[in-house]
């Protein structure tokens, strides 16, 4: 806020924004050429997936403790279409985003009669029941999951078996669904949301439907997250119960908070962060999730604002 | 053998004994969320890890000290009960100020480290604990067999639960408790001990925790997951009773145990959602849960 008042916003961006902005796709494209692709491609997915989730905690302030139902039922029906429909791997990944929105506006419907702590409960819960409902459904596999998803043809005619291919693909949905998020919060329905989230009365006594716009929110974050869930199912030709399970909402959670709640490249920093310590540390075993816990800890006693968030405050900009 | 709906006897009133049971530690679980979060403000999500923690200290005093189970259920709540303290006063006190979603990702932190550490130190595939001798066997009923642990654990259940209520509501202790819940500097001003209340408070809920484990260990096997599976129902069970009533949180939480039993007769494919449908309709008519007072 304190930047957009002293430069010129440019799509949204200011200036600070414009270049953290030229640094990630500089280092989204540099990137494969130094590290392995499908690594990257997995922190894509977990980027993208901690941007939806930002929509939420970060700009209405309502912190879904679910998010895993929208990522896991896409990553399932994506998975599902590309294996036994053949559908193209275009049309999987938009339909892992709707069935996304679906579940969000069932869900979202629900939770948003009440807020803070219970609206985290009450997600929780919630998604506790998709993953009980794909533990038992017969087209999820049950434990063993949906496994090798071919990964087709992208338009018909784009081998994406190659995965130098494939990665950009990913960049691709990174990117657009990064600048969708962004290009949201800086609607006027994105201030809207910003108002209802500093004072709801108020916004409420302005005239404005709240429970609306969250909702409206809600289910745009759903249906990120399940593009995300898509895109990985994908990736990696695998959809399984982790996806659903309420660890990988713990994980979303995380993700953001350690980038930074309510910044624009937070979640994609954090994604960096939390993808490679578990690559590094998946040797170990439970030692991950000890080590996810304290930096759970760490965060919320020490590093609230997170690191793209410590960054910002360091430079007095808005990143 | 005779028939209740079209069901064998035994059967029904088998699963309704089980539903009992799970619905004694939802009712345990759920009244310690609700004391704390009175007090604290904080939804303590490393409940369930502190319950893992009840049944795996009475392991351990077994295995390590050779101390049996009744001791233990002493024991073990006063040991947790301790580390309860232990977290209040150099972790979660340092909460108190800020968004009461931070405290919900403190504790959720925490439960992912104490689940983490004993992961480690004990592998995931559970350990068994013996039913005491006294309590081995079954009694018949006249309508059906009743194994003698799962009578205990309902009664002793029922005991617990029921003395907290009546510390809480019917002692003067009670009454400055509440009333520090309801107005805290006010309490402060006529001279109590505030801090010190809601760490024992803290300690309390906790020890609650521990004693529901202890009685889990010998029913379910001792392993570090027992909690996370337990603690996402207690969620919904405390959505549905609301946190305002200790009384609401005890029949919510036996009730909603009688409902899952219930479900597994006539249903089994829904006794693992059952809780969270009857959460979704308790929003859908009353949104502020049954017993709750605000929204």
């Amino acid at each position: 806020m304190a930047a957009s008042s002293r430069s010129p916003l440019v799509f949204g961006f200011s200036r600070a924004q414009l270049i953290a902005f030229a640094v990630m796709l500089a280092l989204i494209v540099a990137s494969p050429f130094v590290l392995y692709p499908v690594f990257l491609m997995q922190v894509l997915c977990a980027a993208l997936f901690a941007c939806a989730f930002n929509l939420m905690i970060g700009y209405v302030g309502l912190l879904s403790f679910g998010h895993a139902a929208f990522f896991g039922m896409g990553s399932y029906i994506a998975a599902w279409t590309m294996k036994f429909w053949h559908v193209d791997a275009s049309i999987a990944i938009i339909l892992g985003g709707l069935t996304g929105a679906a579940l969000g506006l069932v869900m979202g419907y629900l939770a948003i009669r009440r807020s803070g702590i219970y609206f985290a409960m009450i997600t929780l819960a919630l998604a506790q029941m998709v993953y009980f409902f794909c533990l038992e459904a017969p087209f999820t596999g049950g434990e063993d999951g949906i496994q090798q998803v071919p990964r087709g043809h992208l338009f018909g005619f784009i081998d994406l078996s190659n995965d130098m291919t494939m990665y950009w693909v990913v960049a691709a949905v990174f990117i657009g669904g990064f600048l969708l998020i962004h290009r949201i919060i800086h609607s006027p329905f994105g201030q809207v949301l910003k108002g209802i989230r500093e004072n709801e009365p108020r916004a409420t006594s302005l005239g404005y439907r709240t429970d609306d716009y969250k909702l409206i929110a809600f289910v745009l974050s759903c249906a990120i997250s399940g593009v995300a869930g898509g895109t990985k199912a994908l990736v990696f030709g695998i959809a399984t119960l982790t996806d659903v399970h309420y660890s990988t909402s713990g994980e979303v959670v995380l993700t953001t908070l350690l980038g930074g709640l309510g910044t624009v490249f937070g979640p994609a920093m954090g994604a960096v962060v939390v993808t490679s310590m578990e690559n590094y540390l998946a040797q170990f075993g439970a030692w991950v999730t000890v080590t996810q816990g304290a930096i759970f800890m760490i965060c919320v006693l020490a590093f609230r604002r997170g690191i793209i968030g410590e960054l910002a405050a360091k430079l007095k900009l808005a990143l | 053998m005779f028939m209740i709906f079209g069901i064998p006897g035994p059967l029904l009133f088998g699963q309704l004994l089980l539903g009992l049971i799970n619905g004694a530690f939802y009712a345990m679980l759920s009244l310690g969320l609700a004391i704390i979060f009175g007090m604290l403000n904080i939804i303590n999500f490393a409940h369930g890890a502190l319950f893992m923690m009840g049944a795996f200290v009475s392991w351990m005093l077994l295995n390590y000290l050779g101390i049996g189970y009744f001791p233990a259920l002493i024991l073990a709540p006063l040991i947790v009960g301790v580390f309860g303290i232990v977290l209040e006063k150099t972790i979660i006190s340092r909460l108190y100020k800020l968004d009461h979603l931070y405290g919900l990702l403190l504790t959720f932190g925490m439960a992912l480290v104490i689940e983490g550490l004993f992961r480690n130190a004990y592998g995931s595939s559970g350990m068994p604990y013996q039913i005491p001798p006294v309590l081995q066997g079954a009694t018949n009923l006249g309508f059906m067999y009743m194994p003698n642990y799962r009578g205990w654990v309902v009664l002793a259940a029922l005991v617990v639960c029921l003395s907290t209520w009546a510390i809480i509501e019917k002692t003067s202790l009670g009454a400055t408790l509440r009333a520090a819940t309801e107005n805290a500097p006010m309490v402060q001003a006529f001279g109590v001990d505030v801090p010190r209340l809601i760490t024992l408070t803290y300690a309390g809920g906790v020890a609650l925790a521990a004693f529901a484990g202890v009685l889990a260990a010998p029913i379910y096997s001792v392993n570090p997951n027992m909690g996370s599976n337990f603690i996402n129902t207690v969620f919904a069970v405390v959505v549905i009773g609301g946190m305002g009533s200790i009384m609401g949180s005890i029949i919510t939480g036996f009730g909603l145990g009688v409902i899952e039993g219930l479900t597994k007769v006539f249903y089994p494919q829904a006794s693992a959602t059952v809780v969270f449908v009857v959460m979704v309709i308790v929003l859908l008519v009353r949104p502020r849960g049954l017993f709750g007072r605000t929204a």
